[in-house]
């Protein structure tokens, strides 16, 4: 991949700042998601809540079934490739996705390497619990950095944390010397060229999501707040009892997510939330698949 | 001067730094409100779907149009274009419809179709074009000027207020676009009437 092809990929998920990317399983969903305001969707054949429900190997949804979603509707389509599966990622690459989702959510095909996603033309999203994770999966070609969270738990608490601890590395970095940046590159485990991009800038090379656990339009607001540039909503929409109503409050809530008085309105009879689970009542921690 | 640069969704803050670069205002519109007191316009990137609906919900879609109709100076790029086209091919509505083209979407196609390249916008030569899922302007009204074609498709023209770009300037590096927009501002508020941006 050249640079100006990296140069336009990460434009793409510049365009997608301030914008609520939902979860899809079918056409219908992706029609809705589209009418409530989502930037993009991300098309699998199960939302993270039923892949834990299901158990067992989660791999890349059916080309037919993503292809069914493209042809849905007009806004980016996003979809998932297991983990370190270069094939599965070609595969989407073939049929033209907008974005592929190296992602933790579907069970890992390789338990050492991430995929080489500088091989790729299409670009890529990946999941990241702090800031060293984040520049190694820049580093590998990703052109997205998402927070892990924990999917399909619709509790918002391991997002937070990544987001906290994301920014928080990012201020200290700011203020380091040089030499201290050596040394910080080297616990890191990351090359030195992005340390400094950090020192400089005070941000990550590539746009930087919120994603695992958003619920609702305050979930949504707090991760803008604590410095996501947009949402990724998994489970939350369509586990809800209200999927149209959530998606719109949820879109309006990024836009003006300091608005208080306005999250209020937005967060007023939306029906039931997704019901969650809490980290100490799961088996599978997804957040730590792929380092 | 103010400039306010609409911010329900995408790449705003890009605009943003090219004004304050240039040593203006800049503010961000997220509610009608926001609007009050502001010289000029930019409509950013993003998605132009998600936009038009934020425009509607958020109470700005009706003064915002009547601004523009009125004369508020607008710079729109890519999404921004196609909120102020008049129509959207194989689409029946459109959004603030006050520049006289038919637009079409995503007319690169996916994500693989994205492409930079150089052309000229009017006067300015050599500008780098960023093309991200880009539409390009099918059809036009004949006083509506055109200032750059790539590959024989318009993808950047002009009508009395209103300038209208597939491409993304605010990606780039180079801010004579900006610097243009603010200019026309300046010899609208001069002149203190109708401005007619050529």
């Amino acid at each position: 991949m050249d640079q100006t092809r990296y140069n336009l990929n990460k434009g793409l998920a510049q365009m997608l700042k301030g914008g609520v990317i939902m979860d899809v399983t079918t056409p219908e969903q992706a029609k809705i998601a589209e009418e409530a305001g989502a930037c993009a969707v991300m098309a699998l054949e199960r939302i993270p809540a039923d892949i834990r429900a299901a158990g067992g190997v989660s791999r890349m949804s059916d080309p037919k079934m993503i292809k069914g979603i493209q042809e849905a509707v007009s806004i980016p389509v996003m979809a998932k490739c297991r983990i370190g599966h270069f094939v599965e990622a070609q595969v989407l690459e073939a049929i033209e996705i907008d974005y592929i989702d190296e992602s933790e959510v579907l069970s890992p095909a390789d338990d050492i390497y991430h995929i080489d996603k500088t091989n790729f033309k299409v670009p890529f999203v990946c999941g990241a619990r702090d800031l060293g994770e984040a520049l190694r999966r820049i580093n590998e070609g990703a052109a997205m950095i998402r927070t892990k969270g924990e999917p399909g738990t619709g509790d918002i608490v391991q997002a937070v944390r990544h987001m906290r601890k994301m920014n928080s590395q990012i201020r200290k970095i700011t203020s380091m010397s040089t030499d201290e940046l050596y040394e910080e590159a080297k616990n890191l485990q990351v090359p030195y060229d992005l340390i400094q991009f950090v020192h400089d800038n005070g941000k990550l090379p590539v746009v930087n999501f919120a994603a695992g656990g958003v619920a609702t339009p305050a979930d949504a607001a707090l991760m803008m707040q604590l410095g996501a540039e947009g949402v990724f909503v998994g489970s939350g929409i369509f586990k809800s009892g209200n999927p149209a109503k959530r998606a719109s409050s949820i879109v309006q809530a990024v836009t003006n997510y300091k608005d208080a008085k306005l999250i209020a309105k937005l967060s007023e009879d939306l029906g039931e939330a997704m019901v969650g689970i809490n980290p100490g009542e799961i088996k599978l921690i997804m957040e730590e698949r792929g380092k | 001067m103010k400039i306010g640069v609409l911010a329900v969704q995408g790449a705003f803050i890009e605009h943003k730094k090219m004004i304050e670069g240039l040593g203006e205002e800049c503010i961000e519109i997220r509610q009608a409100n926001d609007l009050t007191g502001i010289d000029g316009i930019i409509l950013p990137g993003g998605e132009s779907t998600v936009q038009g609906k934020l425009l509607r919900k958020l109470n700005m879609f009706e003064p915002l149009k009547a601004m523009i109709n009125h004369g508020l100076p607008v710079l729109a790029t890519c999404a921004g274009l196609i909120l102020l086209a008049k129509e959207i091919e194989n689409d029946t509505t459109s959004h603030l419809g006050t520049l006289p083209v038919t637009v079409k979407r995503n007319a690169y196609g996916r994500q693989l179709g994205s492409f930079e390249s150089y052309s000229n916008v009017g006067t300015i030569k050599d500008f780098p074009f960023i093309f991200i899922r880009a539409p390009y302007i099918t059809s036009l009204s004949d006083d509506v000027k055109i200032l750059s074609t790539v590959d024989n498709n318009i993808v950047g023209v002009s009508y009395k207020n209103q300038i209208g770009l597939s491409f993304h300037p605010e990606l780039s590096s180079d801010n004579r676009i900006h610097k243009l927009f603010i200019d026309k501002i300046y010899s609208y508020k001069s002149a203190g009437s109708q401005l007619k941006i050529s």
